[in-house]
């Protein structure tokens, strides 16, 4: 799960990491007030487009005013707007907020980060002296230039490895006692929160010496979001795709793409095969969905709403490995959700497994317009045919 | 032959709730010998003629089990495999699907200084034909037979399995790796096993987008595996950034990418087949082209 920046700050700050002066505006004139209390009336202030995606800055939605008066200007053109960056897709993201800080004299940024090593096990210390640009560019131009630490997870992070790091990137003794606490600070939240990723990305070092993380891009990871529930209150809905977030109410697993062949499948490796061997057949997908290993006939029910909510859906694909699930029961949610949904666009069914006659002979029976095919290959080929016919 | 289970493996099921029951009435129907389970305050009971205790070392010492099958939900999961680890349990499948990260991580480091295998977690389970079935696999559409399967999806692995079985090659061991990114065993120690198995002459390997296993699979193939190998890596349309179902299936940071897999498995000289559909074939020929 992604939070804004601001809410990342909130939760940092608790665990000793410095950040700036701010406040969260939703209106032109909450800007003029909270750029008026963190930096007076005149003062240089930051306003900053809180979106659940990077990239912000080269897309506009972060600049540098002079001034209240300006930052309630600025805040009135970015609020209610879709900022589109180079990570939100065509559509871009509504901003609802933006968050107004202290502007501040910088000498030198840096990238600090952690993320969970999945080869090792291991939660893993990321710096580099290269602050403020993508530590993916970073890593990829200058490998040499990212530093690592992984953690032993009974010891935790130890002071020494942070100090290894911090006089690596040039940091001075004062400093480095300062990141050490800071970089701790990180950690503690990390392990305390289940955290999948902070990225401080600059954290910068002032002009007089102290350390503060200009942004902060937090993570949280899914199924650890049971033991926070003050962290999943913090869910920003507005940031995420309808579709998905009413698929998620269900527990479906659903992922809108750009194609026109809707998917519906249970397993998430079968899913991801189906959209491939959909593309190999020369269609292209228009979403990812999962319907789980114990789906019913409501949940098929349900996961048909999402999938024709998609109005670039032309066709639509089933293909069930009936293990647990039976293919009758799946076959009959499938007539069910078509007489209450109603469908215009042509379906292919594909059943194996489990009871899978009486599935066929249930689709057979309906009367209603079903393609019933038995191998993955043939459903990919009937569903593309189907598509470009509809299209 | 086979790795890991046979008829022999005496297995306890741990978490006897409606999933645990469905799923032990199945390995038992399958033949499995199913000698215990194990529920917290149930001790001194009994479920369908399987006698149930209220610690797993409790059943281990009153009916010899070796193997568990965990179906403990996700908060409790973690304790689950490391008091079966403490019983003395050989190996540990867990079924159970959402369990935190890191909690894996920390059961990761402590089943380290242990005799105790762990298979998943978020994982169908493992299956030698005709043999034992552990786990919540569909048993018939399994064969006895000679290829060893390793597989990080679930249905993705019946729809395998299945090829196979319809091309007329059985199984000699099916293991569900499970979709989690911290999980017990891997494609290499999965692939060590085969490779040793007198009675596994190809081995499938299913993988998917996210982390390097399959790229740590390819070295290794390359360097110690002298059986055939098939693969299949799924996601190849998934778009970056985005958790696929599987908490494990995410391309990040540019990396764990199913064409780098491909690419690294194809020059470690697995047969990679580009569509799902034909696995099962692509076997086929492989084995008809070394005989």
């Amino acid at each position: 799960m992604n939070i804004h920046e601001y809410q990342a700050k909130e939760i940092l700050s608790r665990y000793g990491v410095r950040v700036p002066k701010g406040q969260v505006a939703t209106t032109p004139a909450e800007g003029v007030a909270a750029a008026t209390s963190v930096a007076g009336s005149e003062g240089k202030v930051v306003v900053k487009a809180q979106i659940h995606a990077g990239g912000r800055g080269k897309a506009g939605g972060v600049k540098v005013v002079d001034g209240a008066a300006q930052a309630g200007e600025l805040a009135g053109q970015l609020l209610g707007k879709s900022l589109v960056t180079h990570q939100t897709g065509p559509k871009g993201q509504v901003v609802g907020r933006v968050l107004v800080e202290q502007g501040l004299n910088i000498e030198r940024e840096l990238y600090v980060g952690m993320v969970l090593d999945r080869e090792t096990a291991q939660v893993t210390l990321i710096a580099s002296a290269e602050g403020g640009v993508e530590i993916e560019e970073v890593a990829r131009l200058h490998p040499e230039k990212i530093l690592r630490e992984a953690v032993d997870p009974v010891a935790g992070l130890m002071p020494y490895q942070v100090r290894k790091v911090a006089f690596a990137l040039g940091l001075d003794k004062q400093q480095v006692a300062k990141a050490v606490a800071l970089v701790t600070g990180l950690y503690r939240a990390f392990v305390d929160l289940d955290m999948s990723l902070i990225e401080i990305n600059p954290l910068v070092v002032l002009a007089d010496g102290e350390l503060m993380a200009l942004d902060a891009k937090v993570n949280f990871e899914d199924n650890a979001l049971f033991r926070h529930p003050d962290v999943f209150a913090l869910r920003d809905e507005a940031q995420e795709e309808p579709a998905e977030v009413e698929a998620s109410r269900h527990d479906l697993s659903y992922i809108r793409l750009d194609g026109n062949i809707g998917c519906m499948v249970n397993g998430a490796g079968l899913a991801m095969a189906t959209m491939d061997i959909i593309q190999l057949s020369g269609g292209e997908p228009a979403n990812f969905l999962d319907v789980g290993g114990g789906t019913d006939a409501q949940r098929v029910q349900t996961a048909f709403k999402i999938l024709l909510s998609d109005e670039n859906v032309k066709v639509v694909l089933v293909n069930i490995f009936g293990g647990i699930v039976r293919c009758d029961v799946i076959a009959e949610g499938v007539v069910a959700a078509i007489r209450e949904v109603g469908m215009e666009v042509p379906l292919v069914v594909r059943l194996q497994g489990t009871k899978v006659e009486r599935g066929r002979e249930i689709l057979g029976a309906s009367g209603l317009n079903i393609v019933a095919v038995e191998s993955m290959a043939e459903a990919a080929q009937a569903a593309v045919q189907a598509a470009r016919r509809e299209s | 032959m086979s790795v890991l289970v046979d008829a022999k493996s005496k297995l306890l099921i741990q978490g006897l709730g409606s999933a645990g029951k469905f799923h032990a009435a199945t390995m038992v129907e399958y033949g499995t010998q199913v000698v215990a389970a194990s529920h917290p305050g149930k001790g001194g009971s009994s479920w369908e003629g399987i006698p149930l205790f209220s610690t797993v070392a409790e059943a281990v010492n009153e009916t010899g089990a070796d193997v568990s099958c965990i179906f403990v939900p996700a908060p409790g999961a973690a304790d689950a495999i490391l008091e079966a680890a403490d019983a003395g349990i050989r190996l540990v499948i867990c079924i159970t699907e959402g369990i935190p990260v890191l909690d894996m991580l920390r059961v990761k480091h402590a089943l380290a200084g242990t005799d105790t295998m762990l298979i998943g977690p978020n994982c169908p389970g493992i299956i030698t034909p005709g043999a034992a079935k552990i786990g919540i696999m569909p048993g018939p559409i399994h064969r006895p037979g000679s290829i060893g399967v390793l597989s990080r999806s679930g249905t993705l692995t019946y729809e395998a399995v299945d090829q196979l079985t319809k091309v007329g090659l059985g199984q000699s061991t099916c293991i569900g790796l499970g979709g989690d990114p911290i999980k017990g065993l891997d494609f290499i120690d999965g692939l060590a096993l085969f490779a040793e198995d007198p009675d596994t002459e190809g081995v499938v390997l299913i993988g998917e987008i996210g982390g390097q296993a399959e790229e740590a699979a390819a070295a290794w193939i390359r360097k110690n595996m002298s059986k055939p190998v098939v693969a299949f890596i799924a996601g190849q349309t998934a778009p970056p950034g985005r958790r696929m179902g599987h908490a494990g299936a995410i391309v990040a940071g540019g990396k764990g990418t199913a064409a780098q897999k491909v690419s690294a498995l194809q020059e470690a000289g697995v047969v990679v087949a580009e569509s799902p559909a034909e696995i099962g074939e692509l076997m086929k020929r492989r084995l008809e082209k070394i005989s």
